[in-house]
């Protein structure tokens, strides 16, 4: 059994989900027998994980500074092996412009976008092309800040009218965005296990508003089924998404990859997320409770999997 | 030192805890409890939600972050003499007393007290009809345990107090909110209110109002109004519940009477708090009601808690009977008043002319609103990166209006952390006003204007209407 630091909390604004999910780790690891200590992500981070020397982390920390490879870059200058992704895949899910681009160049099909830095439109009049990006598009267009993980700051427009408004709003999470075709459709999740996806989940709103965005993850105002209702080979083709997906950006031991399905049945990938929630109400353990592995024994796979991959 | 904690605090748990012996490997179905528990819930907890907001909020906690979000007051100005005082009294001559449980309906002593604080503001209540309870909040809850059926209709201010909305929407009542101005609640409109419902075959089971600086907005119901709201009750026979958490705090101006002292009691049911002028800690607040609806609210309390704290009681007791409680709310006085005006020279400095706020004349809080293009729960989003918060003003809405406005407080903070905080969110908003001009095209189209500047301090509390909100950019 190992000494193991669950990294979580941390400040970024998906904080609050960060310590729901190491909690629950946490408790996971020690029913399985780990020494476990909980570290809260902060200003004496380095300082306290050099005085516990952990055998291994496990990173419970989601958006910006534990998805983004910052804390693993640190934990591999530290020299302690830690859970899930690299930093190099981390860089790449989190932004999602990175990622849509790679995806192009590898023919994963995402929805057409564009996306600007705040300073292209301060410098460079970026605005004045904004009515040819909306051409392209077409309406409702999405808005998103390009390193937020969660909702936060998703917006739509349904006219050119609600663009600059939205694109203010991306720009308050992050100095780059991206505007993207929306898909409408089926909300689906497929969640990865070392390398083998799991059962399909399927976000179900609730609420009528079709643009509720914040709705989607709470509980009583999402609904989510597991395994999705979907045809043979729907389900098989958004498997080989997700993994070409995941392989593509290099990500290791697990992930999420988020797809939409339209009417026409075509599959789009949205986003990778190489943390995705561990909460009580997250996807990625719905979908491997779907496939037999109970929390305990993910939190488990995922601890062997830090030590399976070579030391850096 | 090993690691292990959930902040800077000492108080940690043992760092490695290692299972029991013996204990094996629980294979836990995550899915199938959430299930479990979502079969259990009662159907009111559907409006019980956590939100994207309520998780930003989390973030404002940070040591770091210069928070203005928050509505404290400042305790620290509280002689440690005088606590030191009052708690060996109580050792000295109550012990037994002060450990033990008390009354529902709370202590006589305390009612006396209570009776001062309402004198100070010329009320008179008889000692029968008053309730004390566990803070303010819980007449709040209380009341509407006691009124409110599911879709029942509540009117309140809009905005109203954030604190007030959780307890709406556990009881599932349909809240309308009235607009406000400078003057308060715009009574006019609640009367059209009123006839609509009355259309409707409709009638709301209270009015809730926090008539004097109010929270967030800052604002004060005038005379004329209040007046008028009394009448609007009679005539209608409506309850109201008056929140008074703030009426001593005045800075400036004659005290207005509170709407208890025009009804006489009638319709009017009266929380106050020892909170904003002694201490929010000790969760100590009253309810004067008719008799019939106290009775109600005696036995909801009874259900939710037995009776208030007695150790609090004896406290206030005990420091009540040094005479000086008035001494401290006018030191409170001075130095909020102090705190109020570098708030709102500070706004003048640094919030850009397209910004308004409210100018309060007591109380805790500044309200102020952002062209409508700016979303302030976004923005807080912006200025946490700066470390400072403030409550966006959505919080004080149920139906989703309020987005471009936001709640400041000037008392939990000092006067340098308050001009530094301001300068803060002025950055961010002028960063965005910029931003939405060069988006727009306004920036480069527009000539400059000369002499526009004085706008700003407008006594205006611009609440954004609902069709304002569906035209728009972001839902």
């Amino acid at each position: 059994m190992s000494r193991v630091a669950v990294l979580k909390g941390g400040r970024s604004l998906e904080r609050q989900v960060s310590l729901r999910s190491g909690a629950r780790v946490q408790d996971a690891l020690e029913r399985l027998g780990h020494e476990v200590a909980a570290v809260d992500a902060g200003i004496d981070l380095i300082e306290r994980l050099r005085e516990a020397d952990p055998g291994v982390a496990f990173v419970a920390m989601h958006g910006r500074d534990g998805e983004d490879g910052t804390i693993q870059e640190l934990l591999e200058i530290l020299g302690i092996p830690y859970t899930g992704s690299g930093v190099l895949a981390c860089i790449r899910a989190m932004d999602k412009v990175l990622a849509k681009h790679l995806m192009l160049e590898d023919g994963i099909p995402t929805p057409a976008f564009f996306a600007f830095n705040e300073t292209a439109f301060r410098e460079l009049g970026a605005a004045d092309a904004l009515h040819a990006i909306e051409e392209r598009l077409d309406f409702p267009i999405v808005v998103k800040p390009a390193g937020q993980g969660s909702a936060l700051g998703i917006k739509f427009a349904r006219t050119a009218a609600d663009v600059p408004g939205a694109l203010v709003a991306a720009f308050s999470y992050d100095d780059k965005v991206l505007l993207e075709r929306h898909v409408a459709g089926r909300d689906l999740a497929v969640s990865i296990l070392d390398g083998e996806p799991l059962p399909i989940v399927e976000a179900v709103p609730q609420s009528d508003d079709f643009y509720d965005f914040e709705s989607r993850y709470e509980i009583g105002r999402t609904s989510f089924v597991c395994p999705a209702e979907l045809a043979d080979p729907v389900a098989e083709r958004a498997h080989d998404l997700a993994l070409r997906t995941y392989r593509l950006l290099g990500c290791y031991g697990f992930a999420r990859v988020d797809l939409m399905l339209d009417s026409e049945g075509e599959l789009y990938v949205l986003e990778a997320n190489p943390i995705p929630g561990l909460t009580e109400t997250s996807l990625l353990p719905q979908a491997a409770e779907a496939a037999g592995i109970g929390f305990d024994d993910l939190v488990g796979r995922i601890l062997e999997l830090a030590f399976e991959r070579a030391p850096a | 030192m090993t690691v292990g904690s959930l902040g800077p605090h000492d108080d940690r748990p043992p760092p490695w805890r290692a299972p029991a012996p013996g204990r094996e490997r629980i294979v836990v179905s995550i899915s199938r409890d959430i299930e479990r528990y979502a079969g259990l819930f009662a159907s009111r907890t559907k409006v019980m939600t956590s939100s994207a907001m309520r998780d930003l909020m989390a973030i404002t906690a940070r040591p770091e972050v210069i928070s203005l979000a928050g509505g404290l007051p400042d305790t620290s100005t509280f002689p440690p003499e005088t606590f030191a005082a009052v708690a060996q009294r109580i050792a000295a001559e109550s012990c037994a007393k002060a450990l033990q449980y008390g009354p529902t309906e709370g202590l006589p002593e305390t009612k006396e007290c209570i009776a001062a604080v309402m004198e100070a503001e010329g009320m008179r209540a008889d000692p029968e009809d008053v309730v004390v309870t566990t803070g303010g909040q819980q007449v709040i809850d209380l009341v509407a345990k006691t009124l409110i059926d599911p879709g029942d209709v509540v009117i309140a201010e809009g905005p109203t107090y954030p604190g007030a909305v959780p307890t709406f929407s556990a009881y599932q009542a349909e809240v309308v909110q009235i607009d406000m101005d400078a003057d308060g609640m715009k009574v006019d409109l609640l009367e059209e209110e009123l006839a609509r419902l009355d259309r409707e075959g409709r009638r709301p089971k209270f009015i809730y109002t926090v008539p004097s600086f109010q929270n967030p907005a800052g604002v004060t119901l005038s005379a004329p109004r209040r007046k008028r709201l009394v009448e609007v009750a009679h005539e209608r026979e409506l309850l109201v519940l008056e929140d008074n958490p703030y009426g001593l705090l005045r800075y400036e101006g004659e005290p207005l009477p509170p709407l208890y002292a025009l009804d006489g009691g009638v319709y009017v049911m009266y929380l106050g708090t020892f909170s904003k002028i002694l201490s929010p800690g000790i969760r100590l607040g009253w309810v004067v009601a008719p008799p019939p609806v106290l009775e109600k609210i005696n036995l909801g309390k009874q259900a939710a808690d037995l009776c208030t704290s007695t150790l609090s009681q004896l406290m206030v007791q005990a420091y009540f009977e040094q005479g000086r409680w008035r001494d401290y709310v006018d030191s409170l006085t001075e130095i909020y008043r102090a705190r109020r005006d570098t708030m709102l020279d500070a706004l003048a400095d640094h919030f850009p002319r397209q910004a308004e706020w409210t100018r309060p004349g007591g109380g805790l809080f500044i309200w102020a609103t952002l062209p409508d293009f700016i979303d302030t729960t976004d923005l807080l989003a912006r200025a946490l990166r700066d470390n400072v918060a403030f409550v966006p003003g959505e919080a004080a809405y149920l139906d989703g209006r309020g987005r471009s406005s936001m709640r400041l407080n000037f008392s939990g903070c000092g006067e340098e952390g308050i001009r530094e905080g301001i300068r803060r969110i002025g950055e961010v908003v002028t960063e965005q006003v910029k931003l939405y001009g060069t988006l727009t095209g306004e920036e480069r189209r527009r000539e400059p204007v000369a002499g526009r500047q004085e706008e700003g301090g407008a006594e205006v509390v611009r609440m954004p209407s609902r069709a304002e909100r569906a035209r728009r950019a972001t839902p």
